[in-house]
């Protein structure tokens, strides 16, 4: 490694903080201007493609907060996002309720329900966590198909629902208002998680993931902040369920299987551990990976994920924020000039 | 009274099964001290290969013992390339490669022999042994052959050199090594033979739930639920879990109402729980003291 000289350090630390400065909002802008005009000159099945992704990051989320910040594992994710669509549809064909007011009533009630489940479970460690969320994935889809309950849940049939329209007369066609309303569910949710993991409740909840002994020592209270944790998490990954109801328009037993979970701890650890961003990136990789592979063949898109998930661990283990530090170390120099140059032309 | 007894013998069949598996997820952990979530889809994946040779026209024991060579090896090649380099790894990469061998193997059984379940051949023939439809020639056979497996292997932990080596490697690594046992073999010949115990369970299930690549999805968390009960370090323990699983759920399929019917996967799922919580030592397993 070259030694910098002091004026280096002091040029690179200026370039550092000028570009973001100058380029941060202008490119978050034309990010915002461009998906949220992108819907009205798309195809209505990529439109709903990406309605999808936007859910599964929302799902990841979810499961990121808990495992990246909170260091507990869950193989067991499928079953609070089969508990949160199954509430929306629930309320929906039985209760009459207007299909914005049945996410919150999900996320409220995953929430309870990852409480509750944590309560017990997160008192078990690493693997022993790992199994019981194994197992209540297993467990789910025959519990969803419990004959005292088939009056509400449709059995193995499952709930047919409508999509809605889009309010107050706005022209544009159902999946379009679906994009929108996901889009701004997904802004609030991410804007939550960054506010939750910045905050002194943040701090707690990594504590307990980087030292559990130390935050004990400093008065945090383990099993209740891992339990809202969980609660937390089962929270977001409820309310994509929720929306995933709302979008696909069906629920039943079957599409919530052990697949379910594995394909969120997939997106996950493609994404990124503990990084809030690779939510996207997880969430565009079992969107549109799987179609590819299965193109190839029938059945092949396990495989891929395998692979992948093998290659993240050997090559890249922080998964896709991993691969993007690495871009943007190798493109310093060049951001060192962008920000030169800036500071030239003022 | 007859009907208690009844089901309890038609428990100890469907045990049979669940301690096969929990024998096999008990090999495992004994020597990585994790759960291995990919041991059911490497129980199916030699059980097709069973079928395969079978297929080919080799005679059942033939095949059977050929599968188990081939089994024992594919375990070790898996500890050998995809784990040993990432031993140390935090218990988050292990589960990922855990789940990663897991698709693998579901995906590519399914694109060899596709989804379509086939039947699986018993050497032990279908005839009632003991009242009608209790218990099977087969599940008698399969009662056997896990007490058989047990057997062997206590005598192979107990009284061989390479036994004790193994149990040295798991109890203390670093003194293990100091004195001469080669650990990292030790770890690879753990998942030799737990996925050679996981093909013989293999090919006792298959004739009963016949052949599918995701026939092992449910019986892995029964394993997993036999081998918790029983004590995880526990081969006895194990087996004893197993059985009890099986009659558990047999139990609670007739004396509870629809719960017991519908919602046997929750009590895999409770009975896991609750053992962990309560006593996470299980039946017959050693407490597991760590400092802080």
């Amino acid at each position: 490694m070259k030694t910098d000289t002091p004026k280096d350090l002091l040029d690179a630390t200026a370039a550092r903080s000028a570009s973001p400065r100058n380029l941060k909002p202008l490119i978050g802008l034309v990010a915002l201007v461009a998906i949220v005009a992108a819907p009205l000159f798309m195809k209505n099945f990529l439109i709903f493609q990406l309605t999808l992704a936007m859910i599964w990051a929302i799902a990841i989320l979810g499961l990121n907060l808990l495992t990246g910040f909170n260091g507990q594992f869950s193989l067991g994710h499928g079953a609070f996002y089969a508990v949160g669509a199954y509430t929306t549809a629930i309320l929906m064909e039985h209760g009459g309720v207007s299909y914005y007011w049945t996410i919150p009533a999900a996320g409220v009630i995953c929430f309870i329900a990852g409480f509750l489940f944590g309560l017990p479970a997160l008192r078990l460690e690493g693997t022993y966590l790992a199994l019981a969320t194994f197992a209540l994935a297993v467990a789910m889809p025959q519990i969803l198909k419990f004959s005292p309950f088939e009056h509400w849940t449709g059995g193995v049939q499952g709930i047919v629902i409508l999509k809605p329209d889009a309010p107050f007369g706005i022209p544009i066609n159902q999946d379009q208002w679906l994009f929108y309303f996901t889009l701004i569910t997904l802004i609030l949710m991410f804007a939550f998680a960054y506010n939750l993991v910045g905050s002194r409740t943040g701090s707690a909840i990594k504590a307990i993931r980087d030292n559990p002994t130390a935050a004990k020592a400093m008065g945090i209270n383990l099993s209740l902040y891992k339990s809202l944790t969980f609660g937390v998490s089962a929270l977001y990954t409820g309310i994509a369920g929720a929306l995933s109801a709302i979008v696909v328009q069906f629920v039943a037993p079957d599409s919530f299987t052990f697949a379910l979970s594995v394909i969120l701890f997939v997106g996950l650890v493609i994404g990124g551990v503990g990084w809030i961003p690779g939510a996207f990136f997880g969430a565009l990789f079992i969107m549109f990976v799987p179609h590819l592979a299965e193109g190839v063949s029938k059945g092949l898109a396990g495989a891929v994920f395998g692979i992948m998930l093998i290659a993240v661990i050997f090559l890249m283990p922080s998964g896709a924020a991993g691969l993007l530090k690495f871009v943007m170390d190798r493109l310093t120099p060049v951001r060192r000039w962008m920000g030169s140059s800036s500071r030239r032309s003022q | 009274m007859d009907l208690f007894i009844h089901q309890v013998l038609a428990g100890l069949a469907t045990g049979a099964i669940y301690a096969c598996m929990a024998l096999a997820v008990v090999m495992i952990y004994q020597a990585i001290d994790h759960f291995n979530f990919a041991q059911g889809e490497m129980a199916m994946f030699s059980t097709f290969i069973a079928w395969q040779l079978m297929e080919w026209g080799f005679p059942y024991w033939a095949a059977f013992f050929l599968t188990i060579a081939i089994s024992f090896a594919a375990g070790v090649a898996i500890e050998r390339s995809i784990f040993r380099p990432l031993h140390n790894a935090p218990v988050m990469s292990h589960v990922v490669l855990f789940i990663a061998i897991f698709v693998i193997i579901n995906s590519f059984a399914g694109f060899i022999w596709d989804f379509n379940i086939k039947a699986f051949p018993t050497p032990f023939g279908t005839r009632p042994v003991l009242g009608q439809g209790l218990l099977s020639a087969h599940d008698a056979g399969m009662i056997a052959v896990v007490l058989i497996l047990l057997l062997l292997l206590f005598v192979f932990f107990r009284y061989t050199r390479v036994g004790l080596s193994m149990r040295a490697a798991a109890a203390n690594p670093e003194s293990a090594q100091l004195v001469g046992v080669r650990v990292s073999w030790m770890l690879a010949l753990g998942w030799g033979m737990a996925a050679a115990v996981g093909a013989v369970a293999g090919m006792m299930i298959a004739p009963v739930v016949f052949l599918e690549p995701n026939m092992m999805l449910s019986i892995l968390l029964y394993g997993f639920a036999g081998a918790v009960v029983g004590g995880l370090t526990s081969p006895l323990g194990a087996v004893i879990g197993g059985f009890s699983v099986g009659v558990i759920e047999n139990l609670a399929g007739t004396f509870i109402p629809y719960i017991g019917r519908e919602m046997k996967l929750s009590i895999a799922l409770t009975l896991i729980i609750a053992v962990l919580m309560v006593k996470p030592s299980g039946l017959l397993g050693r407490k597991i003291v760590t400092r802080v």
